[in-house]
């Protein structure tokens, strides 16, 4: 038997929770550089049920926390993504992705607006474990001579806590956080914390000096509610929620508005543009994309797996699949993929390729399974 | 007589007379995690040891699966399509994959037996 899992053979990183995952029996693996627990005792598909049904935790100390401070951070931040930074409120949050001047997708983030100062910005950044060094170089390249300081925030390690009872477990180690708006920050002592995540579900993320996070892990873990989820569960629930892994789904050569991000782009900056892209950008939401990123649902147990091709009922090749399993939660097989613009449609049938069969599939709306964000 | 042997793959065939069932380890199962989906040949396809002769995938990934020796498939484990979970909970018993008539009993020699997959599962820590 092989698998196809690519393993690094070079040292790996480890967050400050590694002690815990190991001690927890997690399967470690390499992930973006990190030694990371793929999954834990109960194993993927319970990991994910649970994180459904009650608490999941993740460590995802990997990802980047990136502070940016100084005049003019907005207007400088505004150049390289297309989101409305200056149009949020303070506390709040966008999802934007960094754009080449081609208009592809650098990175994707999370972008946080600090109280500040009146004439001084303060942005807080979580960007991808993967894309970590080169989103630190672009931003210090764009940045340079701005008077905009740039901290990586590499002494603080970042969990987040999803599913429908996050709420009542957080609450009552952090009171206040259950009056948090979807996509909005609050500090609580030295935590940042989110109400946002990666699962669809309601949730948090909490970044904790490096120092504190074990025994903030430990306490959560010693909740009934709450257990351990490792990357595997995390993939499978964000691919239910329709939600891009960059790398696979998104990419230098992919547009936000190809990748049905257009959501993200502010009304402000589609007029005005005026960002790295614009060009592409606001062409391609003018006269549409050529390709777009869909959903299919498979009719049969067979998963498709990225890389697989997307055909016509008549066997013409239209686009390819970029992510694709088992769905724990509806027990069907779903992907995402990009097909040529005309094929995109909801309830167009499709076929994907895999080892020579055509699977029978059609294109469905994400997200595959219901958000339950609170509004 | 009933015989298991192992490959470095960690497939195991268990041999009665001339016929060979063939799966994946506990330890091959586990490595793996939930299996969701098991792809099985034709019956009367004939593999030389080493092909590949079948695909286990699970939530993350699909893995294949090698004939341990080289014979031809009289029977597959059809139970699996409707309960691919059986290769989780049950990998030498319900979780088969496939059964094939040997072409050469000689090339069982080059596998391992019980103790001696036990020890080599030991090298991999």
């Amino acid at each position: 038997m092989s698998q196809s899992e690519s393993l690094s053979n070079s040292v790996l990183n480890v967050t400050p929770l590694h002690a815990l995952h190991v001690r927890l029996g997690a399967r470690m693996a390499g992930f973006a550089g990190w030694d990371m627990p793929i999954q834990y005792a109960d194993g993927l598909i319970a990991e994910h049920l649970w994180t459904r049904r009650s608490a999941g935790l993740f460590d995802v100390s990997h990802m980047g926390q990136i502070l940016l401070e100084g005049p003019g951070a907005i207007a400088a931040l505004e150049r390289l993504i297309a989101a409305d930074i200056a149009g949020l409120g303070e506390n709040r949050i966008r999802y934007a992705q960094f754009l080449t001047h081609d208009g592809g997708i650098i990175d994707d983030l999370m972008v946080t607006r600090l109280p500040a100062a009146i004439g001084i910005d303060r942005l807080f950044l979580v960007v991808n474990a993967g894309r970590k060094a080169v989103d630190v170089a672009h931003l210090a390249q764009s940045l340079a001579g701005s008077g905009v300081n740039m901290q990586v925030l590499d002494d603080r390690a970042l969990i987040a806590l999803q599913g429908p009872r996050a709420i009542d477990v957080l609450k009552d180690r952090l009171p206040g956080v259950e009056n948090m708006a979807f996509m909005s920050f609050m500090t609580i002592g030295e935590a940042l914390i989110t109400r946002s995540g990666y699962t669809g579900e309601d949730g948090y993320e909490i970044s904790l000096p490096a120092s504190q996070i074990d025994a903030f892990a430990d306490d959560l873990l010693n909740d009934e509610r709450v257990k351990p989820v490792g990357l595997g569960a995390r993939d499978s629930l964000r691919l239910e929620a329709g939600l891009c892994l960059y790398g696979h789904d998104i990419d230098e050569t992919t547009s936000p508005v190809e990748a049905a991000l257009a959501w993200s782009i502010g009304k402000r900056r589609r007029i005005e543009g005026g960002f790295a892209g614009a060009d592409r950008i606001q062409r391609e939401l003018r006269e549409g994309p050529a390709r777009k990123r869909i959903g299919l649902l498979l009719e049969g147990r067979q998963p498709a797996r990225e890389g697989a091709q997307i055909a016509t009922p008549d066997g013409q090749i239209v686009g390819a699949v970029t992510s694709g399993s088992f769905s724990p939660s509806t027990e069907r097989c779903i992907a995402m993929g990009y097909v040529a613009a005309a094929f995109a449609r909801a309830d167009t049938p499709l076929n994907v390729l895999v080892r020579g069969k055509a699977l029978p599939a059609r294109v469905v709306s994400m997200p595959f399974v219901p958000h339950t964000y609170i509004r | 007589m009933t015989d298991v042997r192992y490959t470095k793959d960690h497939e195991y065939i268990r041999i009665t007379g001339d016929i060979g069932e063939i799966g994946i380890s506990d330890y091959a199962q586990k490595q793996l995690g939930d299996v969701v989906f098991v792809e099985l040949p034709q019956i009367g396809a004939s593999f030389g040891k080493g092909d590949q002769a079948a695909v286990v995938e699970s939530v993350k990934a699909a893995s294949e699966v090698y004939a341990p020796v080289s014979g031809e498939v009289v029977e597959v484990n059809s139970g699996l399509e409707a309960a691919p979970a059986s290769v989780n909970e049950d990998p030498l018993g319900k979780g088969w994959f496939l059964k094939i008539r040997l072409a050469d009993s000689g090339e069982l020699d080059a596998l391992m037996d019980e103790p001696a997959y036990r020890d080599f599962l030991k090298t991999l820590g």
